[in-house]
């Protein structure tokens, strides 16, 4: 038998209450430290943390926490989602990440995440500034300037998969090695139907906190913002303008 | 460049496959100029001119010749390597049956790229 090489990242379950709804929910811990939760893009799922859970760079001084989002990878939707159209918004992801971070009972913990994520981190600021220790916005902008038919991501003659994985295809930066291209376009590729629609309501519709964007009390919760240039989604100058 | 794009995409057979079930007529509009790729089953089977006011097709996209010079570079620059983004920055537009083009979205971005291998631009 040929020796297998086991990642150090954990799995696991958890039951508990989201918008007082039972909720199933899935998520992957690795390392020791200062709490680190890290939200995934519009989507997608929390694999898209893969190289943070295994980096002991990160790991060594970080508890890195990387939970699928109700609907998204290992996180299955409520009872009674077969009634429902997934919409999330700015209320509700607050309010998911708020209980996440709660349940677990993490002490002043850093708070990450890209896209959808890179947003909702300045509404957690902006809202909690006491609770975070710091936020890390990826791909972070207050608001985004329409440029897609988000609903062309779930029509019933275009296969949602492959339609999800052609829109973020471009999202990915030419220097990005094939193998990770391709990993990340699968987990596109595997939403729900309508799920990354739902999302991208968030960030192009509901989620629009260029107004409140002030509010973000800096002294108190120091935000950080990462953004690459060949995201024309969330550009540079967007990042900036926030 | 667009002379070259019939065998970069039928000499690879992943990607013939992956297009299988694609049939359409795509009119590529470079600048002024306009060329009919014909689809057949994920094979290109002919790229010939066309007139951009008249040619019939099934969706069309339009990009101005500087779009297209840059979006064929080995590496583009920044928003200049992908057809949303150049949608985004204004200097390309689709036209025509959008629906027959998303549901190939994949395929046709990954065919439209295919000139990147010969290394230059337009």
């Amino acid at each position: 038998m040929s020796a297998i090489e086991i990642e150090p990242i954990t799995g696991r379950y958890m039951r508990l209450e989201i918008h007082g709804r039972p909720h199933r929910l899935y998520w992957e811990e690795a390392g020791q430290g200062i709490p680190l939760v890290c939200l995934h893009t519009a989507g997608a799922d929390g694999r898209q943390y893969r190289a943070l859970l295994n980096d002991p760079k990160i790991t060594e001084r970080f508890r890195v926490i990387v939970f699928d989002m109700p609907w998204h990878g290992k996180s299955s939707p409520p009872e009674g989602w077969q009634d429902e159209e997934y919409k999330l918004t700015t209320d509700s992801y607050v309010e998911l990440v708020m209980t996440v971070a709660k349940a677990l009972q993490l002490e002043n913990p850093v708070v990450t995440g890209c896209s959808i994520g890179g947003r909702v981190v300045l509404e957690l600021a902006r809202r909690h500034p006491d609770y975070w220790r710091c936020i890390i916005g990826l791909q972070s902008s207050a608001k985004e300037q329409r440029y897609f038919d988000i609903s062309w991501l779930h029509r019933p003659t275009i296969h949602g998969g492959e339609m999800s994985a052609a829109y973020c295809y471009g999202l990915v930066g030419p220097a990005a090695p094939l193998k990770h291209r391709w990993e990340t376009l699968w987990h596109y590729m595997q939403g729900g139907p309508g799920v990354f629609m739902g999302d991208l309501y968030f960030y192009s519709i509901d989620g629009d906190i260029s107004d409140k964007i002030h509010e973000i009390d800096t002294g108190k919760c120091p935000v950080y913002m990462l953004t690459g240039e060949y995201d024309y989604s969330c550009t540079p100058a967007a990042s900036e303008a926030t | 460049m667009i002379e070259k794009l019939q065998d970069l995409v039928n000499s690879d057979a992943a990607l013939v496959n992956r297009g299988r079930w694609m049939s359409a007529n795509m009119l590529l509009q470079i600048g002024d100029e306009g060329h009919l790729v014909e689809i057949r089953s994920g094979r290109i089977e002919s790229v010939s001119p066309a007139n951009v006011y008249v040619t019939p097709y099934d969706f069309k996209i339009r990009g101005t010749e500087d779009a297209w010079q840059e979006f064929w570079k080995p590496i583009p620059k920044p928003r200049h390597h992908d057809i949303i983004a150049l949608i985004r920055e204004g200097k390309m537009q689709m036209e025509g049956n959008i629906e027959m083009a998303m549901a190939n979205f994949l395929t046709l971005k990954l065919m439209l790229e295919k000139p990147r291998k010969l290394g230059g631009g337009a």
